[in-house]
């Protein structure tokens, strides 16, 4: 049995240890905010907090999360719009947005620990997410907007 | 059942179209049900062709008896205000759920913030829903528009009728209230809806559309509709379906195309925590189209016992015929075949005699394999089958084809199946082709559970409907100033058409008509021929089709002659186009299309001219690791250019600082979506050149996820993408795929500048670049 956190509601779960954290939170839990992409931690799309910063739900097993706060795409907005997601809206950068959730949530992630990035941050944070639509020139504009927004 | 055809052969453009007061009809359902007045919206043709097959009610959506109905939208106003408008193409990034509406929106001068987007189901009423060939603005402005105008006409008849006033003396001003122009006398379209659902349907002539420049939407650049549902991760899309009681079922396929499954140990498969049982699925009988592949699911509670329980079955195939399909030596053959005379796609003037005249011939070989669809979303579907009726959710581009197929799969009638379109994350073509919703109605069908599912990623890029790989061939004979006199062309392809008929091996003049059968240089001699090639995988349609490869070929050959013959490739591609033509071509098309589309070279000059300066073409040096290209093309009727910057280092490796497109789409109905659109073609371009290829080793495909089949990312797309939108009064053109085509031989012809090394075979890192 382990025991963590998710958006802030204690959980436990006792099922098959291997199982990915995203498969807990989707098929489980019902939170299908955080998306299924790749299985191998390579497109981002699975992409949530583990106490603030970002991780591959997808190859995360849950014998791995006792203890530990996660945080998806359901849980940055409780108290509205997260500063991120406003960005994204007004940079208008969705296009099918099935990986926006992962992108955002990544953001989050980079914008913590490098609140004023650089076009190379931005690369190097970003890299591991996968928008197939294309739409990294507004994701970038987007970081870039959050970034003077949270300043 | 779509064909290449459809997906390319335009159709006919002017077209009648018939509206009903339906307001009180019964077969309303949902949000449209509650709103006092409805109106749905027709073409006559479809109505006819109803009446032709004895079509006798609405189907899915509720019987309306003996009148054959096919309506391609309903827009409805509720007494609160409320204005609903059906989307029935499908969302899958391409902005329709956002653009279409707003056209309807504008002539009916709603306010867009009280609009509400409802998403149709699958349902034959609505004439072709099927969301691809970069079709749903340019079918849908002039329907859409006659829909508001329609309405606007009735609650300004309704305004007047409760005015005793003239209908002159009312206008639809400010939005969503009509106003009495000789007091402040105001009424909302809520307050009105309800009288104006009473009036009769004013005849088209009786219409005002407005004038372009007092449209407020058309036009206007507006963010996508759904985007804050988008950022929140709310459940949108096929794979956020939950159904109460719902299995999860992942599948085994056989890993070659037509294979099947010798015997099965599924012992390790059902000790695994949460696995319910497995269950085989039939082979498909030829030709596969849209049926599933077989093999064996494996049911269970959840979606990671599914995956895992499949990982250990032990299953013994027969591969069948196609195990010897190897990629490389097909490309072999396809190069030799396309190094022999073909079957005459279109013809002009004397190519043979000029080229036995002599003179300097150049010739080149191009090729450029097969490519995977790579959605972020894999396919997906949920079904739940209840006796004889089917319910579906799915992403899919085709909701219609999924009651098909479903329909056909069970043995029951397409009635009775509901298929309810989900958000698609990302579809690109593949989701076009309902074969995974097929698989959960027969798991559904035998579990007697509702079923979801879900491919993995493997599954996707394995067991794709893989965009064709191609072999061309172009021969020119230029005179003494460097401009072509001859110009040959062969491409050779395993086409669309094998999915649908094993035993086709030519394109289909669809497939020829993008981007080989005619070219837009003022050639006077010119011949497009069409070599034949064997199908050993399933073929489909990705993102702009056949023009991928046929754009490479001519615009990397364009840039070769220019160099040939010391020219500016830009000034060289100018001489060619030449001062403006016509392009002519195959006789068999509609001679209305063609008539309103005209193939106009002055378009295809100006977008080149724009994308140029933009670009600063010629102030910048080229060589010593950077360089410009540029490339154009038209496809789905739209005219783009598109130069592209690059840097290479000494290893090879490649950055894209800027990409400079120019788009010549005619009205556009949004442009902040055809710029998204094009900003996203540039990504999907540079994932083409770089690194897409998928390949087969004795019929099993080489690339299984997206370390293998790499595609671009925040790092190594290119940096900028600057969209030039040309104003224009011209019809409305497609927009979701024409961004696509120029990229790649843009990119290898800057890479030609930076370096001095063609590239002539795709993607680019099998030339040593990364």
């Amino acid at each position: 049995m382990v025991h963590f956190k998710v958006n802030g509601s204690a959980q436990t779960f006792d099922g098959d240890p291997e199982m990915p954290l995203l498969w807990y939170l989707r098929d489980i839990l019902g939170l299908t905010g955080t998306k299924f992409g790749c299985g191998m931690g390579l497109c981002g799309a699975c992409t949530v907090l583990q106490n603030g910063k970002a991780i591959r739900s997808c190859s995360t097993p849950m014998s791995k999360v006792e203890g530990i706060e996660v945080t998806t795409i359901e849980g940055i907005s409780i108290n509205g719009p997260h500063a991120v997601q406003k960005a994204w809206a007004e940079v208008n950068v969705p296009q099918c947005g099935y990986c926006q959730p992962g992108q955002i949530m990544q953001a989050v992630s980079l914008l913590s620990s490098k609140p004023k990035p650089t076009d190379e941050d931005i690369d190097e944070g970003m890299a591991g997410n996968i928008c197939r639509c294309g739409t990294y020139q507004r994701i970038r504009a987007a970081i870039v907007t959050a970034a003077k927004e949270t300043a | 059942m779509i064909t290449t055809e459809e997906v390319a052969v335009e159709k006919t453009p002017t077209r009648r179209i018939a509206i009903e007061n339906v307001s009180r009809r019964s077969f309303l359902q949902g949000m449209l049900a509650s709103s006092a007045f409805v109106l749905c919206v027709g073409e006559f043709p479809l109505l006819a062709k109803a009446a032709r097959n004895g079509a006798s009610g609405l189907g899915a959506a509720g019987s309306v008896g003996a009148s054959a109905f096919h309506p391609s939208v309903f827009v409805g106003i509720h007494t609160d205000g409320m204005v609903y408008i059906v989307a029935h193409r499908s969302e899958m990034g391409n902005g329709v759920r956002t653009s279409l509406p707003r056209i309807l929106a504008d002539e009916l001068d709603a306010d867009w913030s009280r609009v509400t987007v409802v998403q149709a189901d699958g349902d034959a009423v609505y004439g072709s829903q099927d969301t691809d060939g970069s079709h749903s603005v340019r079918e849908f402005f002039d329907v859409l528009r006659e829909a508001g105008a329609t309405a606007r006409l009735m609650l300004v008849r309704a305004a007047a009728q409760q005015w005793g006033v003239p209908e002159s003396q009312c206008v639809a001003d400010p939005v969503h209230v009509v106003s009495d122009k000789s007091s402040t006398r105001k009424l909302g379209y809520g307050e009105l809806a309800v009288l104006a659902a009473k009036q009769p349907v004013p005849k088209k002539e009786e219409l005002k559309f407005k004038p372009p420049q007092e449209w407020r939407y058309i036009g206007k650049p507006a963010p996508g509709y759904d985007v804050t549902d988008v950022c929140s991760g709310k459940p949108l899309f096929g794979m956020d379906v939950r159904v109460d009681g719902m299995l999860y079922a992942a599948i085994a396929h056989p890993p070659v195309l037509g294979g099947k499954v010798k015997s099965v140990d599924d012992s390790a498969t059902l000790k695994v925590i949460g696995v319910k049982k497995t269950i085989p699925i039939d082979p498909f009988k030829p030709p596969h189209a849209f049926q599933p592949l077989g093999g064996v699911a494996v049911i269970a509670d959840n979606t990671f016992a599914a995956f895992k329980g499949r990982k250990n079955l032990k299953i013994e195939w027969d591969n069948g015929g196609n195990a010897s399909y190897n990629s490389a030596e097909y490309k072999k053959e396809l190069l030799e075949t396309a190094r022999q005379p073909g079957k005459v796609v279109y013809s002009v003037g004397d190519a043979d005699a000029e080229f036995a005249k002599g003179g300097k011939i150049i010739e080149a070989e191009y090729y450029a394999p097969h490519l995977a669809h790579a959605s972020m979303e894999p396919p997906v579907a949920v079904a739940d089958v209840q006796g004889e009726k089917v319910t579906v959710w799915s992403p899919t581009q085709n909701p219609q084809g999924v009651q098909e197929e479903v329909a056909k799969a069970l043995g029951l009638k397409k009635e009775n199946v509901t298929c309810h379109v989900t958000f698609l994350g990302g579809g690109f073509g593949r989701k076009s082709k309902p074969d995974y919703a097929v698989e959960a109605a027969v798991l559904s069908q035998k579990t007697g559970k509702p079923v979801k599912v879900i491919w993995s990623r493997e599954d996707d890029i394995k067991f794709d409907y893989f965009h064709s790989v191609a072999a061309m061939y172009i021969k020119a004979a230029v005179d003494g100033s460097g401009m072509p006199k001859a110009w040959l062309q062969r491409s050779v392809f395993p086409p669309i058409g094998s999915t649908f008929n094993q035993t086709e091996v030519y394109g289909s003049a669809g497939e020829m008509s993008l981007g080989w059968d005619v070219i837009p240089f003022d050639v006077p001699n010119f011949r497009s021929e069409n070599g034949q090639a064997v199908a050993h995988v399933r073929i489909g349609w990705l993102r702009s089709v056949a023009n991928i490869y046929h754009a490479f070929a001519v615009q990397s050959f364009a840039n070769e002659l220019a160099y040939a013959t010391n020219r500016d490739p830009y000034d060289y591609l100018l001489a060619m186009i030449g001062s403006g033509h016509v392009v002519d071509g195959p006789k068999g098309g509609s001679p209305e299309m063609a008539k309103k589309y005209p193939y106009d070279t002055v378009r295809l000059r100006r977008v080149a001219e724009l994308a140029a300066a933009k670009a600063n073409w010629g102030k910048k040096k080229s060589g010593k690791g950077s360089g410009m290209g540029i490339a154009v093309h038209r496809s789905f009727l739209t005219y783009v250019a598109t130069v592209v910057e690059v840097e290479v280092d000494d290893q090879g490796a490649f950055r894209v600082p800027h990409v400079y497109t120019a788009v010549d789409a005619g009205i556009v109905a949004n442009p902040e979506m055809v710029r998204s659109q094009f900003e996203g073609a540039a990504v999907f371009g540079t994932s083409i050149a770089r690194t897409g290829e998928i390949t087969a080793t004795a019929g099993v495909i080489d690339q299984s996820n997206f370390f293998d089949y790499q595609v671009a990312r925040m790092n190594d797309a290119p940096r900028h993408v600057d969209v030039q939108i040309v104003e224009s009064t011209a019809p409305p053109a497609g927009v979701g795929e024409p961004g696509v085509p120029p990229i790649a031989p843009a990119i290898c012809n800057a890479i030609y500048a930076a370096t001095g090394k063609r590239v002539r075979e795709l993607p680019l890192t099998r030339n040593g670049f990364s």
